[in-house]
């Protein structure tokens, strides 16, 4: 990046002078270095597109108390006296009352601290949008000829963490993330379809690929057919299951469920860990070493919240199985909620995994062997109705298709769905392999997914929708 | 109420030094146009969960952004360096982004005039700064409003949490408009669980108080009763967790303005941006099917549906002086009488569509984001004079539905089909309410809801709604949107029971 990133302190030098003029009693410093590279389309055009480079940093600070520990944080984004937060930072922690997810702070001897945290943060810029920045006028181009329009976007960002702490941490992880996202409409937007996916380095995405796929899915809509709602066999492909397995994985807080007000719990305060969700042996998993979804290995939280705590900064994060073998095996817990509910740690990790062991179908498997049902493509606009089902409503998007004895034989209208993505797992008929996901709607949020296909029973498809 | 001032601190910072070498760079450059802002932004969250503090948050952004037109193409950058070094290096970048992409504009950008305003301040109206309240007061006022619910019985959990930011931004163009303005705003929120252990379901009843754009002195009481609405919540509650389960099909509705807000936003808001409706978000937000052909044709709702967009609302949280493109705040139609006559603008869209002037929908998130067409305050207007109550509408309805409260929204990406829940529904009987049910969603089509509007409230029911975090673009930026709306009736809408819906 070219806009002046040498003169601004360096994060190591950061995190020491703050660790240095800490008066508490426990410190920690998170700075958080950003590089980005976007550029974004429409209508065969260009609309915004830019670099930028950020920097936070938090400061926690803990103060003992007759009632116990207090916490007190400030952060910022933007070049600034790295003391000035501390000492708000410490004011906030004499304002606070005790913590109720205090813990004693991680030393090096319980991180796995690597030997990085010299190392300078990785930076990214527009070359860093690999073949979309070249090849996107060209796109343009073949779009126009066949009379379709392409609307999209592509980023890519480096965030390279530092963690600092007054017990001696000194971590260091650099996380790459980038997505394609491709949206091809006919003329008067009839026909649509998308194409999306998620790489660390867009080095590796072809656009003339996800072209072919979106010439291929709208001309599968040159036949409309109309349907009604109803309860429908459907085959989901990953990136849609994506969108419904993220939100069963933001459900999985542990203090929700023992409080009665989640979907994973059960009567009298207890919850469903161990109960079984799915005939299939289903996983659900998020690991830090999970091969071509590599993220950090440690936690770094810059606030608390139900189930996070920031007194659990630099914890070592390893595979977590959300599910395993179809049964609820892991709930969300700081360590101090662990400690109360005499349950495993289990912290966010940025990834998340869905797999049905030895599945190998591919989703034109799934399609071939459907003997009336729809494909989708894209679940949008999904929002919860019921905690206490993880009932979802949302709308099916960019491609509803109809599939009669194995063969596509026309595109069918958009509907209103309403579904739990937990009922899914056990109405699932058949899963394919596991593959790289992109979820379109919460992509931004969680980048790093890998789900296979689903072929659903009763899919409720509660309204049609007539938005093309 | 006193007139707030701009922030010493903010102003104390090199604001002139920096937009000079970022624009005066920028001129040199021959760009066409550019923009600098420069933003300070302070965000605060206190959350208590059962009267203990979980989580406190207390953030300060700041940058510098650049937007330039080059050749008939967009470059944008920013950096968190304040500097005139840094400010000019900006220009060299965003200049270089535009050229780097420019093979691939396959329109010339060109914006809509804007007059030169000058030199301009403008701060929105507020008492106290949400920022400098310290944070004890701040972590004892929620304690106390969880107190008061953790009493009460049938109430298990109370989570209370304030969200506060005070934006300050100056902004200047090469155009010769320069503004520095302060924006302030507050969402506080309380939220009441009832567990029925045995059976092992529950109900919450969350404070139905609308985020505002106003200081803290919302939360000691202007412009909210929060003693009322507190001591109403372990009733409504009880109540709601024993309430029969509601019987779907087509019912008439009387729709709160705590609810109705956010239809409004959805269904018309988003359906009423014009880069929308012409496929510019096609992508992500999806687009609209208040197509730019049926400009003052198409029938969006009965003759009692008058909407308007503004960006000069008091306590409005689209409320600004300036936007993100220089251009002063108006206030303007989008739907007349049931007709669709206007779209919310940016000065591209208005320059391309042949419109004329922007009407000042253009904001970016955070210094580092660009100005994309973002929602004015968008607001269905009362009955004339005196107008219908509440009560006057609930009388009208034989057998039907009282909505008060947003709770689940869902909406396709034309903003046709959408579904949405509240807090508390009654059911009305020959006129009159008749105790809460449960389970209870509504389901409708744009046109056809707002078709079966039969009567709107008069000004007394009249409330500003909103929400801190309305999304849109990519990568995603929120924005702060109000919604005013009287209570308003609607004949013959398909109620769910969500339960159902599930398959239970």
């Amino acid at each position: 990046m070219s806009a002046g990133t040498g003169r601004l302190m360096r994060a190591q030098n950061i995190v020491e002078q703050v660790l240095e003029a800490s008066r508490s009693d426990g410190c920690i410093v998170l700075v958080d270095e950003r590089s980005e590279a976007e550029l974004r389309f429409a209508n065969n055009t260009v609309t915004t597109n830019g670099t930028r480079r950020d920097r936070s940093v938090t400061v926690i600070v803990l103060r003992e108390g007759e009632g116990g520990t207090s916490v007190g944080i400030a952060s910022r984004s933007g070049a600034g006296d790295a003391i000035d937060l501390l000492r708000r930072a410490e004011r906030n922690a004499g304002a606070a009352p005790p913590a109720e997810d205090a813990a004693p702070l991680l030393t090096p001897s319980q991180a796995e601290a690597g030997s990085d945290f010299g190392d300078a943060p990785l930076t990214t810029n527009l070359a860093g949008l690999g073949d979309v920045l070249v090849g996107l006028g060209d796109a343009f181009g073949r779009a126009r000829a066949s009379g379709t329009k392409l609307a999209g976007f592509a980023t890519h960002k480096v965030s390279t963490v530092y963690l600092g702490s007054s017990t001696g941490l000194a971590l260091r992880h650099a996380q790459p993330t980038g997505k394609l996202e491709v949206v091809a409409r006919s003329e008067g937007g009839a026909r649509s379809a998308w194409a999306g996916t998620g790489a660390a380095d867009l080095g590796t995405v072809r656009l003339e690929e996800l072209e072919e796929r979106l010439v291929r899915r709208l001309a599968w809509a040159e036949r409309k057919v109309e349907l009604e709602a109803g309860r429908y066999e459907v085959v989901i492909p990953p990136d849609a299951v994506a969108d419904l397995m993220v939100l069963a994985g933001a459900a999985t807080s542990g203090r929700e469920a023992e409080e009665g007000r989640s979907v994973f719990s059960a009567p009298g305060g207890a919850t469903r860990l161990g109960e079984s969700l799915s005939p299939h042996p289903f996983t659900l998993r998020s690991d830090p070493l999970e091969e071509g979804l590599e993220c950090t290995p440690f936690l770094a939280a810059a606030a608390s919240g139900q189930d996070v705590s920031v007194f659990d900064n630099g914890l070592p994060l390893e595979r977590t199985d959300w599910i395993r073998a179809g049964r609820l095996e892991r709930l969300q817990y700081h360590r101090a909620g662990a400690a109360k509910s005499g349950v495993p740690v289990a912290a966010p990790i940025d990834n998340l995994i869905l797999e049905l062991p030895g599945a190998t179908s591919s989703l034109d498997d799934l399609v071939a062997r459907t003997e009336r049902g729809l494909l989708l493509t894209c679940l949008w606009y999904i929002r919860e109705v019921d905690p206490a089902t993880l009932l979802l409503t949302g709308l099916t998007r960019d491609g509803v298709y109809l599939v009669e004895h194995g063969e596509i034989v026309g595109a069918v209208n958009n509907f209103r769905f309403n579904e739990s993505p937990i009922d899914l797992l056990s109405r699932t008929i058949e899963a394919g392999r596991t593959e790289r996901a992109l979820s379109r709607e919460w992509n931004e949020w969680l980048n790093r997914t890998a789900m296979p296909a689903l072929r659903v029973a009763d899919f409720n498809m509660s309204s049609v929708s007539p938005a093309t | 109420m006193a007139t707030a001032e701009l922030d010493a601190e903010f102003l104390a910072l090199p604001l002139e030094s920096v937009r000079s070498a970022a624009l005066d760079r920028a001129r040199a450059l021959g760009c066409e146009h550019a923009e600098v802002r420069i933003e300070r932004i302070r965000s605060q969250l206190v959350l208590l969960r059962d009267g203990r503090l979980e989580t406190s948050a207390d953030d300060l952004e700041l940058g510098v952004g650049l937007r330039v037109v080059r050749d008939g193409s967009f470059g944008f950058a920013a950096t968190v360096e304040l500097d005139a070094d840094a400010a000019a290096g900006l220009a060299d970048e965003a200049a270089a982004t535009a050229e780097a992409t420019a093979p691939a504009f396959g329109e010339r950008v060109e914006l809509a005039d804007e007059p030169a305003h000058g030199e301009a301040v403008w701060t929105s109206a507020y008492d106290i700064d949400p920022a400098e309240v310290p944070a004890a007061e701040k972590v004892a006022l929620l304690e106390d409003w969880s107190r008061r619910l953790e009493g009460a019985p049938g109430v298990d959990h109370v989570t209370a949490y304030v969200l506060a930011v005070v934006e300050d931004k100056h902004y200047a163009d090469l155009a010769g408009t320069i503004t520095t303005q302060r924006r302030v705003r507050v969402h506080p929120v309380v939220e009441a669980v009832a567990v029925d252990a045995e059976a092992g379901g529950f109900e919450s009843i969350r404070t139905v108080a609308p985020p505002a754009g106003r200081g803290w002195e919302y939360l000691l009481g202007q412009g909210w009763d929060w003693d009322e609405e507190l001591s109403r919540i372990p009733d409504y509650l009880a109540e709601k967790l024993h309430a029969p389960s509601v019987t779907p099909g087509s019912h008439d509705l009387v729709i709160d303005p705590t609810n109705l807000w956010l239809t409004i936003h959805e269904s018309i808001g988003h359906a009423t941006e014009l880069d929308r409706a012409m496929g510019y978000e096609a992508a992500y937000a999806g687009t609209s099917f208040a197509t730019f052909d049926k400009l003052g044709s198409l029938r969006y709702g009965s003759e009692v549906m008058n909407v308007t967009g503004d960006r000069t609302v008091r306590h409005g949280l689209a409320t600004v002086g300036y936007d993100d493109e220089g251009v002063e705040a108006q206030t303007f139609d989008l739907v007349r009488d049931g007709v669709l006559v206007g779209y919310q603008l940016d000065r591209r869209i208005a320059r391309l569509m042949g419109l004329g002037r922007s009407n000042g929908c253009a904001f970016a998130d955070a210094p580092g984001h660009t100005p994309i067409q973002r929602m004015a305050n968008v607001s269905l207007r009362p009955a004339p004079g005196a107008g219908p109550t509440t009560a006057d509408l609930i009388a009208a309805v034989d057998h039907g539905f009282y909505v008060v409260g947003d709770k689940s929204w869902s909406i396709d990406m034309q903003r046709y089909n959408f579904q949405f829940t509240g807090q508390r529904f009654f059911r009305i009987e020959k006129g009159e309410l008749a105790g809460q049910v449960r389970d209870l969603a509504y389901q409708s089509r744009t046109t056809d809801f707002w078709g079966a509007m039969e009567a709107v409230g008069g000004e007394s029911t009249y409330r500003l709604g909103g929400a801190f975090n309305c999304g849109k673009g990519q990568p995603g930026q929120v924005a702060p949107v109000s919604h005013g709306c009287p209570s308003a009736l609607f004949r013959s809408i398909n109620v769910l029971n969500t339960r159902a819906e599930s398959g239970r």
